[in-house]
């Protein structure tokens, strides 16, 4: 069991290496930020200047792994275009998109899991078929759509809640919040169910087509053929089986809800770490733009670790530990 | 005979499909005393399964009992609604399934299994549920069973699991057992010592055992009395040792001789020719006449008569005494 964290940490690590290379290399292609940086009255003598300052003459590799060495230790070196640090500007950012993916991914696991089981359960239902066919509007309608049909209806027409930033918030150390806030809550609805909203109805419709086949296995008759009630069979024998699958979309798909939030940030102008992201791409700031791709890496490599691990918390079948009969 | 502990009386299981009405079980009596064990044998579609799932109600839609009465000691028991039938399951009726493999859950030790079941049915408290656990995996020769009753169903052999199976169905001491093919998924030396276990249970514990399998051995070596069903109705009823010796259903004798048996030495085994009709295509008069070597004129025009009364042997016009079954096929 150990040895099986030590390897896949390893191999996380590997990955982080590879996309590391990618981000860096690529962004080389997006353009010479030294352009954006000065303005028209330049000299090449100024050119070369901050070419020297900000390490852009020396080669690639050398480049690298600086960048590299520098990543480990949190530093992700100065943004061209604020020409402040990375990191602070990343710290700064991150809450406002932390928070937002916690409550559009807490409102697409609890509602999404709920809704499947419930879909499951009463598959021939009226409400079932409903619920069937409006989680097709989730799954089909793009993202920035959703965000603008919301604000129409809920800021421009009824007025009742804000259509961009994050309301008042409260400093607590280095971390500002939108949660102590009527304001900053009001202003968490909108972004959060156009961030979940996919998300939501993929789960939703996973963890129903998931649950019918579980539901038609040997060891649920079993559960009815002695008298268990519905509930305990539902829940404590079904659902416990059709989360193994789930887990997997699951875990990747709360991944993609911060990844992913660039477009719902925009939408709202959220001032998090996809908007960020955004502006970043304009100005070709090249180390926000790492610092942010690593980032997003290193959350997925996470996610998908957390993920193995938890299948070896629920499924019994892929513990070995030499107690088989 | 004391009072049956289940008494199925002309149970009609039907099927509506786009192409008409399907009886998968038209017409069906038997009776269990406690202490017996009932062997229903027949071929791939003959009812049996259907029967044993109509009686716990665990029919699959759109199947439904269509009509006829299940009583268990003589409470009516068929048009009982889920949450009142609920009560039975488990607690009166124990069913056991085919696979072994496929019957537990593989994400709960089997301890927790049964303590949910036992706490279910006779409400005592953890510590007490936990104690009947271990002696129902005694009692079902679990060996170690205190030190077993952490272990998940992987962690446990084809045989083992049959056992944790039946210690599972019969944790709340039910009166009746429904085994579905219980050792059909079983090696042949784990399913003597399976069928030896459901024996003793049920003489120790006086319970009604409904053993359905398509195999005469196993019939022969456990059963009491014999149900063999054909098409959906009973073809023949009576003591295994009559209905095997001295068949009178000419669709017994056929499966009789192509049973094969130690005590018949090593003739060449009979077959019965053709197959099983489709229940959407039965053919008129008794189904058996296409496949009966005995057929007469009667038989294709008149549907074959019902046990309608339980002391009749067998459903045929012409049944066979002794002597014609001994020429007559073979």
């Amino acid at each position: 069991m150990l040895a099986y964290i030590i390897r896949r940490v390893f191999q996380s690590f590997i990955v982080l290496l590879v996309v590391g290379l990618v981000a860096f290399s690529m962004f080389r292609f997006v353009g010479d930020p030294i352009d954006n940086m000065l303005g028209q009255e330049r000299t090449q003598e100024d050119i070369e200047r901050l070419r020297a300052t900000l390490g852009l003459d020396q080669p690639f590799p050398v480049q690298y792994a600086k960048f590299l060495a520098n990543a480990a230790q949190g530093n992700f070196g100065v943004s061209y275009r604020q020409g402040r640090p990375v990191a602070t500007i990343i710290a700064e950012r991150a809450p406002a998109t932390l928070e937002l993916a916690l409550v559009s991914g807490t409102l697409a696991l609890v509602v999404g899991i709920g809704l499947g089981v419930f879909t499951a359960i009463r598959r021939n239902g009226v409400a079932s078929n409903v619920i069937m066919t409006t989680s097709l509007i989730g799954v089909s309608l793009p993202t920035f759509l959703i965000g603008i049909l919301l604000i129409y209806i809920f800021s421009v027409s009824l007025g009742w809640l804000p259509s961009f930033g994050r309301g008042e918030t409260t400093q607590i150390g280095g971390w500002s919040t939108g949660f102590l806030t009527a304001s900053g809550l009001k202003a968490l609805i909108l972004p959060s169910i156009t961030l979940g909203l996919y998300q939501m109805t993929l789960i939703m419709r996973l963890v129903r087509s998931e649950m019918l086949e579980v539901l038609r296995q040997d060891y649920i008759r079993f559960a009815r053929a002695r008298g268990l009630r519905e509930r305990s069979v539902n829940f404590r024998h079904a659902l416990k089986n059709t989360m193994v699958p789930v887990i997997t979309v699951v875990g990747l798909q709360l991944g993609a809800i911060i990844a992913f939030a660039i477009i719902t940030e925009t939408v709202f102008q959220w001032p998090g770490v996809g908007l960020l992201f955004i502006n970043a791409i304009q100005f070709v700031d090249i180390p926000v733009m790492a610092a942010y791709l690593m980032l997003i890496s290193v959350m997925f490599v996470a996610i998908n670790l957390i993920v193995d691990l938890l299948y070896f918390a629920i499924d019994p079948r892929l513990r070995i530990d030499g107690r088989h009969a | 005979m004391s009072e049956p502990v289940l008494s199925v009386r002309e149970l009609v299981v039907e099927i509506p499909t786009r192409h008409g009405l399907l009886k998968p079980v038209d017409g069906v009596n038997y009776e269990i005393a406690p202490g017996e064990i009932l062997g229903v044998v027949g071929e791939s579609g003959a009812g049996k399964s259907m029967t044993g799932n109509a009686v716990i109600g665990l029919l699959d839609r759109p199947a439904r009992i269509a009509s006829g009465e299940i009583y268990l000691k003589g409470e009516r028991i068929d048009n009982l609604s889920l949450s009142e039938l609920r009560r039975y399951r488990g607690k009166e009726i124990g069913m056991v399934f085919q696979d072994p493999l496929t019957s537990l859950n593989p994400l709960l030790p089997i301890g927790d299994q049964l303590t949910e079941t036992i706490q279910e049915h006779l409400g005592v408290s953890s510590a007490e549920a936990e104690r009947r656990a271990i002696h129902a995996l005694e009692e079902v020769g679990i060996p170690a069973a205190a030190e077993r009753i952490g272990s998940y169903p992987h962690e446990f052999s084809g045989g083992m699991r049959q056992r944790v199976v039946i210690a599972l169905a019969l944790c709340a001491e039910p009166s009746l057992v429904i085994a579905d093919e219980p050792t059909t998924a079983l090696d042949v030396s784990v399913q003597a010592q399976i069928t030896a276990l459901l024996k003793r249970l049920c003489r120790e514990r006086g319970m009604a055992v409904m053993l359905v399998t398509h195999d005469m051995g196993v019939i022969a070596e456990t059963a009491d009395r014999v149900a063999v069903m054909y098409a959906g109705q009973l073809a023949e009823l009576g003591d295994v040792r009559d209905v095997i010796t001295a068949p009178r259903h000419p669709y017994t004798d056929g499966l009789m001789g192509s049973t094969p048996l130690a005590s018949k030495g090593k003739k060449r085994l009979h077959q019965i020719p053709g197959s099983m009709p489709r229940l959407g295509n039965l053919p008129s008069g008794c189904a058996f006449h296409p496949r009966c070597p005995y057929t007469q004129d009667k038989c294709k025009t008149d549907l074959g008569p019902r046990l309608r009364d339980l002391d009749g042997r067998a459903a045929c016009w012409f049944p066979l005494d002794g002597a014609r079954a001994a020429k007559g096929v073979a």
